[in-house]
This record gives structure tokens, C-alpha cells and sequence, in this order.
């Protein structure tokens, strides 16, 4: 096959590729102008819950332990008023096969790639997710190919990163590390062409569905334990999966009454897609260089339809800094015993906060932990970012500088989350729905019911957001 | 030297540039656009090959790819570094913090 492989002739087969890589019709689902059976789409995957879970179970997927986190929600209770301090409890996530809840998400892609025959699975992460691939496809008896964006024109690799390199590699893929830029998916691209392989994108229903049994999970292990569904469920949110995936879960159990809380680490004023940057971001996921791009337009994402659409869940969006992730990090594994991270001590950051607003019966969730290890570890970034030039001190977290200083909290009452708009979120995504129409055509009232859900919002909310861009355009 | 020329079916790192600065995308940042998008891929060495010249290796998945050949057995260095001293009294501050809290109540 020779076929050419400069950017723009590769980018320019994007589409066949895509269709041939993860065998959806996406087309098949278009109801509007902007509008898509979001609901059918998943169900016409053919996977129900019960099923997922009969799959997962048979990889020892899932079924991971809810910890109470006792002296953490001490430690906030004695900096909280009186009342105040929620009981914190953690989904034991680094308990799955190769160590995060990316198991789930990797599961089903893994078991209808082997079901449809592809030959093996590829994926463009440089996170956990490849490490889950690639163990999923181990136990499927399935090549594996991840790509990673993994060191910078220096060639200085990102720890973690580094760290998912090995992991990967010990499961039996190959790894092929990328110097920075966009243009990874075009390599992907042209992987996905060479080899015939499985896209296991992160956006596809697959990938969405496989969270749903850990939102499930969580919510029937407190109605067991507590005899009542949680308050609050706070989720990491970088691409919308984790979000998505678990709010759908929690719907599926019932806990209707469960506020959904999206946090992120606050990486402004750092460019995601710099070479310079690159090693000064100190976290590789979980931060607003995804969360706000994708909660904002989920179809920026590698497939036609982005089966994570965060905003159809979020209750509320917050923000932590990277000192304040950094710092309950260590208080995780100096109080409660579990050195476990990056990713879920985001949400945990942010779980701390909020229990404190809470009265005390009332339970906050964190997600999920992860695996920690070299190069994950703080003392990893942070030594990393002083390389880099970055300043660590101990002091205010408001003064925390992305790329210039973290500043880690002196005393734990200096946690405090900040909140995300979500009404200016959703103006935004309406925004960009708009500017996303083919030329000439406008928008119907499918598309105005299909907004209104796509942003948790009503059908006088889209309307004003929709009358407010057109008289800006005007 | 006789130390640069690598044994067949030995483990190593092949390195490639995929796009050289002026075939990057359009949409990349001033920055990233000054240097190249480069590519590093472990296997095993289909023939004798010296460092530093192109050879062809097979990957974990079976693909047979060419490029410069950089690194034999290439290690993994990432590492914990020394401990953090901003992160090193934080323990001991919160554990203050609940016997305080417990003396109260």
C-alpha cells in the first residue's frame, strides 16, 4: 500500500480511516442541523450495563473498594464551623488490573475489537488509558499499539509519561513517543491505516459506556453501607469522559438527587500544544487545557461524535491549583495511607473544600485514586519543575503562577475550590455548536431540544444564548 | 570501533522525524513550530547495524519500521529524585492539627 503520507493528504482520508478504525456510522445518528440521537447512539453499541459488567468482571475489572477517608474528613471537620465537614469516602480505582478506573474504559473497546476480528487495538494517550490498552489487550490476546506526546525538543521526557512508557511496554505494546504538537494524530492516523487495527478512541460509546458500571458501583456501595445514595460525587475532569461516565452510572442506580461536581487542576496561561510548556505544566490530565475546550465543544475529539458530553452532567465545575494537589497528595498518604496519584487528588483537592461547606451526615465521593509510582509522584513533578525553573514554595495557593511558581498551601483551611460558570460554559458551547453549522442551513427545533440537553439548560436558555450570538455576529 | 556496530535481534530505540519544521501543521504554536516532529520506537534489530546509522527493527506489534539507530537497550531513568522539602513537614503539621482537634473534643 502506498499510499501519501504528507499531513494533508493523510488528514484528508481522516474520515475513512475513522470509519474503518472504530466501525460506527456516526451519520446514521444525525436527527438535526446540529442535532444527534446521543441515546441512540450509545444503545446502538448493543451493550446494556449487565453486560458490561459480565465483561469487565471477567478481566477482574471493577468491583473496587469504597474507602472512608476517617482522619481526612477529621483533618476538614477542625477547619471547617460547627456542623460543617462532610464524611469523605474514595473509590479504591488504582485496585484495577493496571492500576486506574482507564480498565473500564478500555474493556469494551478491548472485547469488540476481538468480537469484530481486528487484529489488535491502538490508541493516542499518554496517560493511563495506554497503560489500560495495553493490558486489555493482553488479556484479549490482541496487538497493541499506543502513541504517546512524550518528551520535548530538548528530549526531556515528561515523568509520567515516562512512567506510562514502561508500563505500556511491560504489558507488551509498542510504544511510539512523539516530540509535541498536534500532529500525533496524524501519525495515529497513519498507524491506524498501516496496521487495520481497532481505534480505542477515549470518545467512542465503547470507551463511555465501560465508566458507567464505576458510577453504578459507587452510588449501590453507599446505599449498601449508608442506606441512602451519596450528596455529592466529585469527578477529575480533563476530556469529559470520567464526568460523563460516571454521572450516567449514578442515573442508571437512581441517585437522581446526586449533585455531579467536575474539578480540574487551573493550568492558565500555559499553551497545551507548546513545546516550551510542555514540561512546565506539572500535570499531564485532569487540568483546564482539556476541560474547558472539551466541555465547551466535546466534537473537537478524535471521532465524529464525542460519546463524552460532560455539560449534559455537570452540577457544578471547580477549579484547584497545582499546590493544593501536591499538597493533599501528601496528607493522602501521611494520614489516611494510601500513596495514590496524580489524577484522582484533583478531585480530591476538591472534595476536601467542598466537605466543608457540607454538614457532617452528609457523604462527598472522590471517583477515584490511581496507581502512583516514579515519575507520577510528586517528588518526580516537582523536582521536574524546579529543573524547569519553576519556583515551589509553601504559602497562599492564590498566589499559585502555572509555569512560573507553585505554591503549596501552609495550612490545610487555605484549600478552597474556584467555581467555573457553568452559564458562561454553556453560552460558549452553544457558540461553537452555532458556528459548527454547514453553510446555509439553521437551526431547527430539534436542535434547540438537543441544545437544551446538551447544556443541562432549557429551551428559553439556548434561545437567549443563540439570539445573544447572532446580534455579536451582527 | 568495534563497540558501535549492534548484534542483530538485539533491543533498541530507533529515532525519526516525521515532519520536518516546515511540513507542520498549520494550527501549531510559534514555538513548537521551530523544531521538528520527532519520533523514538524500541524493537528488536533486524540485522547488524552502528549506532548512528539507519537501521530497521521490529516492534512489540510485529511492525517492521526504519529509522537512525539511537540507543541500545535504552534504559528507563525516570526516578523520585530527592524528597520535596515544601512536601516533607506536611505531614507532621496535619497530624498537629488532629491531636489539637481531639484534645478539644
Amino acid at each position: 500500500m502506498s499510499r501519501e503520507l504528507s499531513y494533508e493528504a493523510v488528514m484528508a482520508r481522516k474520515g475513512e480511516i475513522m470509519r474503518t478504525s472504530v466501525g460506527i456510522d456516526y451519520q446514521r445518528y444525525a436527527t438535526g442541523s446540529l442535532s444527534f440521537d446521543y441515546e441512540g447512539m450509545l444503545a446502538g453499541t448493543g451493550y446494556d450495563l449487565e453486560t458490561i459488567r459480565a465483561i469487565q468482571a471477567r478481566t477482574a475489572v471493577g468491583k473496587t473498594p469504597l474507602v472512608e477517608l476517617r482522619n481526612l474528613t477529621a483533618l476538614a471537620r477542625a477547619v471547617s464551623a460547627p456542623g460543617k465537614g462532610a464524611r469523605i469516602f474514595v473509590k479504591d480505582e488504582a485496585a484495577n488490573p493496571s492500576g486506574s478506573f482507564k480498565d473500564r474504559r478500555a474493556s469494551l473497546s478491548a472485547h469488540e475489537a476481538r468480537k469484530k476480528g481486528y487484529p489488535g487495538i491502538a490508541a493516542a494517550t499518554s496517560g493511563n488509558y495506554g497503560a489500560a490498552v495495553a493490558s486489555q489487550a493482553a488479556k484479549a490476546g490482541l496487538g497493541c499499539i499506543i502513541v504517546q506526546e512524550a518528551f520535548d525538543s530538548q528530549g526531556i521526557a515528561q515523568p509520567e509519561i515516562a512512567e506510562k512508557t514502561r508500563a505500556c511496554e511491560a504489558y507488551g505494546a509498542e510504544v511510539i513517543r512523539l516530540s509535541v504538537g498536534p500532529e500525533l494524530f496524524y501519525h495515529f492516523l497513519i498507524v491506524l491505516e498501516e496496521t487495520g487495527y481497532f481505534n480505542a478512541s477515549l470518545y467512542t460509546p465503547y470507551s463511555i459506556l465501560g465508566i458507567e458500571t464505576l458510577g453504578h458501583e459507587l452510588s449501590c456501595q453507599v446505599r449498601e453501607r449508608e442506606g441512602r445514595f451519596p450528596d455529592v460525587v466529585v469527578a477529575t475532569h480533563a476530556g469529559g469522559g470520567n464526568v460523563t461516565g460516571t454521572a450516567r452510572g449514578l442515573l442508571k442506580a437512581g441517585a437522581e438527587a446526586t449533585r455531579m461536581v467536575a474539578a480540574s487542576v487551573d493550568l492558565a496561561g500555559l499553551h497545551m500544544a507548546s513545546d516550551r510548556d510542555f514540561n512546565r505544566k506539572s500535570f499531564t490530565t485532569g487540568h483546564t487545557g482539556f476541560s474547558i475546550p472539551f466541555s465547551t465543544w466535546p466534537d473537537r475529539a478524535d471521532v465524529p461524535r464525542n460519546a463524552a458530553r460532560s455539560l449534559r452532567y455537570m452540577d457544578r465545575f471547580v477549579t484547584v491549583t497545582q499546590g493544593e494537589v501536591f499538597y493533599i497528595t501528601q496528607v493522602l498518604a501521611e494520614i489516611e495511607g494510601m500513596e495514590r496519584g496524580p489524577a484522582g487528588n484533583t478531585s480530591l483537592a476538591a472534595a476536601f473544600a467542598i466537605a466543608r461547606e457540607m454538614d457532617r451526615e452528609q457523604i462527598i465521593v472522590v471517583q477515584e485514586t490511581e496507581y502512583t509510582g516514579a515519575g507520577k509522584h510528586p517528588l518526580g513533578q516537582l523536582n521536574l519543575a524546579k529543573e524547569m525553573g519553576v519556583e515551589v514554595r509553601r504559602g497562599d495557593p492564590r498566589e499559585n503562577r502555572p509555569g512560573k511558581a507553585i505554591v503549596i498551601p501552609e495550612h490545610p483551611s487555605q484549600i478552597k475550590t474556584v467555581e467555573i460558570d457553568l452559564d458562561r460554559i454553556r453560552c460558549s458551547y452553544v457558540r461553537n455548536a452555532l458556528d459548527s453549522l454547514p453553510e446555509g442551513e439553521t437551526v431547527t427545533e430539534t436542535d434547540i431540544a438537543f441544545l437544551s440537553a446538551e447544556t443541562k439548560s432549557d429551551e428559553t436558555f439556548v434561545r437567549e444564548a443563540i439570539e445573544l450570538h447572532e446580534r455579536k455576529n451582527r | 570501533m568495534m563497540t558501535d556496530h549492534v548484534a542483530k535481534d538485539t533491543w533498541v530505540e530507533i529515532h525519526r522525524v516525521l515532519l520536518d519544521r516546515e511540513e507542520r501543521a498549520p494550527q501549531v504554536s510559534q514555538d513548537t513550530r521551530e523544531v521538528p516532529l520527532e519520533m523514538k520506537v524500541k524493537g528488536f534489530l533486524l540485522h547488524e547495524a552502528v549506532l548512528g546509522d539507519e537501521a530497521e527493527i521490529v516492534t512489540a506489534a510485529g511492525r517492521q519500521i526504519r529509522g537512525t539507530l539511537s540507543v541500545v537497550n535504552p534504559s528507563y531513568d525516570h526516578d523520585f529524585g530527592p524528597p520535596i522539602p515544601e512536601l516533607s513537614t506536611i505531614g507532621r503539621e496535619v497530624r498537629e492539627i488532629l491531636r489539637e482537634q481531639k484534645g478539644v473534643s
